[in-house]
């Protein structure tokens, strides 16, 4: 392979080299010897590797972790399935198909926080919406957000519902550029609709799904807002991710512990995804 | 007419001119929202502004609880502190570095007005002193409805098992026996907190040698009551429906209005009361959280908030004289006198005569000598961080009283590690 040489000179990069070391590369590498120490804001004390075997005892961790990696899972999965019928669905050219492509999008522009508040306020044990709706006739509401057991699928649900929209329009453009000649061809072999949607949709439709699953888990295990807007990681502990753990940490002013927190998720997101990718890509060129 | 308008105009510009050669200055302050807190700004610095018209204030709120913490962390140490800010005492102030970033106010001209007994909860390590009360001394214990309290002709309890008797009646009455917030998770953790006079008069010396890591939670018994006494409220089913979502406002509401006859709370729900059911301030009672021995019943009390100036104040000389005016009497009485909700700590400076009842019941915990004790937050720097979510865990019986004790005493040792405390 040739490398081509740049028409233009080093320099050109350095506006973008100084921005992307001040606010990505120092605060990165600083995270990591702030995580050795034990950090008030005021002053710093190098104490090893003291706060990582601190926040690995931390009781809730392991808790936290199954919760992150099922909320991650669980909202990745269900966005590609879901995004990907309501995709099929709003190009087939149904009725008001441009109006619906607009509803299934808006929750993703409303700010989370708003969402979470709402939610918190709809899924209220006795004056909420939902189970004011299910007494009226005659169903005994859960506590939608109080129930240890319950609380974090219900979370679970709103972020289906807030972030379905974004996978809906990847899937969209993906979806446009499958040519119609596939469809054309396997409709002369006689295939079903069944047949086609598996068969000629899903694989061409990879470049999407690669990206949808890649941008909803890596938002998926970094989730916070939308947990800490509606549970604060409760009832108790009950719907705690890493996140919400790390963040409790900064609260109560741990400042040197929740950064070594921060670097054992930012390790925990690499581990997960960076297999993914190569798999995906691997995947890609056998095609 | 011109000639008016221009006469108007240079009148204008004269009184600018004016007032721009008196050097005005306007004292930023950062405050918390509670009711409280407004409602003593809102009459302090009126006052002041009165008093000398070229000082102006500018208030700016922030956020309560642990986020408020961050924020008062944060622009200490940037540097980004207002002229005057307004924050915990006791073990959160000393979390400030008060030597280092904290104006000493020791030497203000009213410094010996200041209550001996508020004065170490914010001194810096050398004995300084670096904040002004601000508030009245709170206590810690249980509001109830004096009117379901004369229909159902209940007595006040004077131990434990008197209160869980005089709740379940409640219940049986169709009425909430005990209410519960766990919307706002700190307040679930009263029924601990508020106990500990109670850990003092069985275990004098639980507080210090909790601070030296020789006493725990979950060995020593009288300090493990407080939940196991959370646990048999919740078991008992006396809690309202909605508990697990329902916020402090609710639950002032409940107790005030009738729908329930207890709630554990801080006496500063008096004045989301005064200020939110009025017509309710009189069915509003309050008693100490009883412990097992009717002999020895007292109050757990917590010190007010202070005002502070950040030793890096850009206007320094006038905050510092704004803060001796406010430990002055008359500036202690117009506090008193906007929120009447206990005890002040300037020395001379009365209440109103009318006071609200919750106030009435729980002056007379302050007039005996050893009926008071002060919570552990202000006797040790010791707290851990996790306790609300364990309170709301053994409320809610997710978790039992013997575990989650084991499980505060761990919270703790990383927050003494944290706080690099000595025998840790």
């Amino acid at each position: 392979m040739v490398t081509q040489k740049s028409p233009y000179p080093y320099w050109f990069v350095l506006p973008a080299a100084i921005v992307f070391t001040v606010l990505f590369l120092v605060p990165t590498f600083a995270s990591f010897w702030f995580s050795l120490t034990r950090w008030d804001l005021f002053s710093t004390q190098f104490i090893g590797l003291e706060n990582y075997a601190q926040f690995l005892r931390e009781p809730f961790l392991i808790q936290g972790t199954i919760n992150t990696l099922i909320f991650a899972f669980a909202t990745s999965a269900t966005k590609t399935v879901i995004g990907l019928l309501l995709a099929v669905l709003l190009t087939s050219g149904i009725w008001a198909q441009g109006f619906l492509r607009t509803v299934v999008f808006f929750p993703v522009l409303v700010s989370t926080i708003g969402i979470g508040i709402t939610f918190a306020a709809l899924m209220h044990p006795t004056n909420g919406v939902i189970n004011v709706a299910l007494a009226s006739i005659g169903l005994p509401g859960p506590g939608w957000l109080t129930d240890p057991v319950l609380a974090l699928y219900s979370v679970i649900i709103v972020d289906l519902w807030k972030g379905v929209g974004l996978a809906t329009l990847i899937y969209i453009a993906g979806l446009a550029t499958i040519s119609q000649d596939y469809y054309e061809a396997a409709r002369m072999d006689g295939a079903t609709r069944t047949q086609m949607f598996f068969r000629v949709t899903v694989p061409l439709v990879r470049p999407a799904t690669v990206t949808v699953v890649t941008l909803s888990l890596i938002g998926g295990l970094r989730s916070f807002d939308l947990i800490w807007a509606m549970t604060r990681g409760g009832p108790g502990f009950s719907s705690d991710v890493l996140a919400s753990v790390i963040y409790k940490q900064y609260q109560a002013g741990f400042y040197g512990l929740s950064t070594a927190g921060n670097v054992i998720l930012f390790a925990l997101i690499g581990l997960i995804i960076l297999p993914l990718t190569v798999w995906f890509n691997r995947r890609e060129v056998d095609l | 007419m011109k000639l008016q308008a221009g006469t108007i105009l240079a009148a204008a510009l004269a009184s600018l001119l004016a007032s721009a050669a008196h050097a005005d200055v306007t004292l930023t302050i950062l405050a918390d929202t509670n009711q409280e807190t407004v409602s003593f700004l809102d009459a302090l610095t009126k006052a002041y502004s009165e008093k000398r018209p070229d000082i102006s204030f500018d208030i700016e709120n922030r956020a309560g609880g642990a986020e408020g913490d961050n924020i008062v962390k944060t622009r200490l140490a940037t540097g980004e502190m207002a002229d005057i800010f307004q924050y915990n005492s006791g073990s959160l102030f000393q979390a400030l570095k008060p030597e280092q970033t904290l104006a000493d106010l020791s030497d203000l001209p009213n410094a010996g007005n200041i209550s001996e007994s508020f004065k170490p909860v914010v001194s810096a390590a050398d004995g300084s002193v670096r904040g002004v009360p601000f508030g009245p001394a709170m206590g810690g214990g249980i509001f109830y409805n004096r009117k379901i309290y004369a229909e159902l002709g209940l007595e006040v309890p004077k131990t434990w098992a008197d209160f869980i008797a005089n709740s379940e009646k409640v219940k049986a009455a169709g009425k909430v026996g005990i209410a519960q917030t766990y919307g706002d998770t700190w307040t679930s953790q009263l029924f601990v907190l508020a106990d500990f006079y109670n850990v003092n008069a069985a275990a004098p010396s639980f507080a210090k040698d909790f601070t030296e890591n020789k006493a725990k939670f979950a060995t020593t018994p009288a300090a493990s009551k407080g939940f196991e006494r959370l646990e048999q409220t919740g078991k008992a089913g006396l809690f309202n429906a909605d508990f697990g979502a329902a916020k402090f406002d609710d639950g002032m509401r409940m107790v005030a209005t009738g729908e329930a006859a207890h709630y554990p709370m801080l006496t500063f729900g008096i004045g989301n009361i005064a200020q939110n059911y009025p017509e309710n301030l009189a069915d509003l009672g309050f008693f100490a959280q009883p412990g097992d021995d009717a002999a020895k019943n007292g109050l757990t009390v917590w010190m007010p908030s202070a005002l502070y100036s950040p030793a890096s104040a850009e206007n320094g000389e006038e905050a510092k004289k704004f803060l001796d005016w406010v430990a002055s009497k008359e500036a202690c009485e117009l506090m008193a006198k906007a929120v009447p909700s206990g005890p002040y700590l300037i020395k001379d400076c009365q209440l109103p005569a009318d006071v609200p009842q919750a106030v009435k019941d729980m002056l007379p915990y302050f007039e005996t000598e050893g009926r008071t004790a002060p919570a552990l937050e202000f006797l040790s720097p010791v707290k851990g961080p996790a306790l609300e979510q364990i309170t709301v865990e053994v409320g809610s019986g997710i978790r039992p009283a013997a575990e989650a004790a084991a499980l505060y005493d761990q919270d703790v040792q990383k927050q003494a590690k944290q706080l690099g405390l000595p025998n840790w």
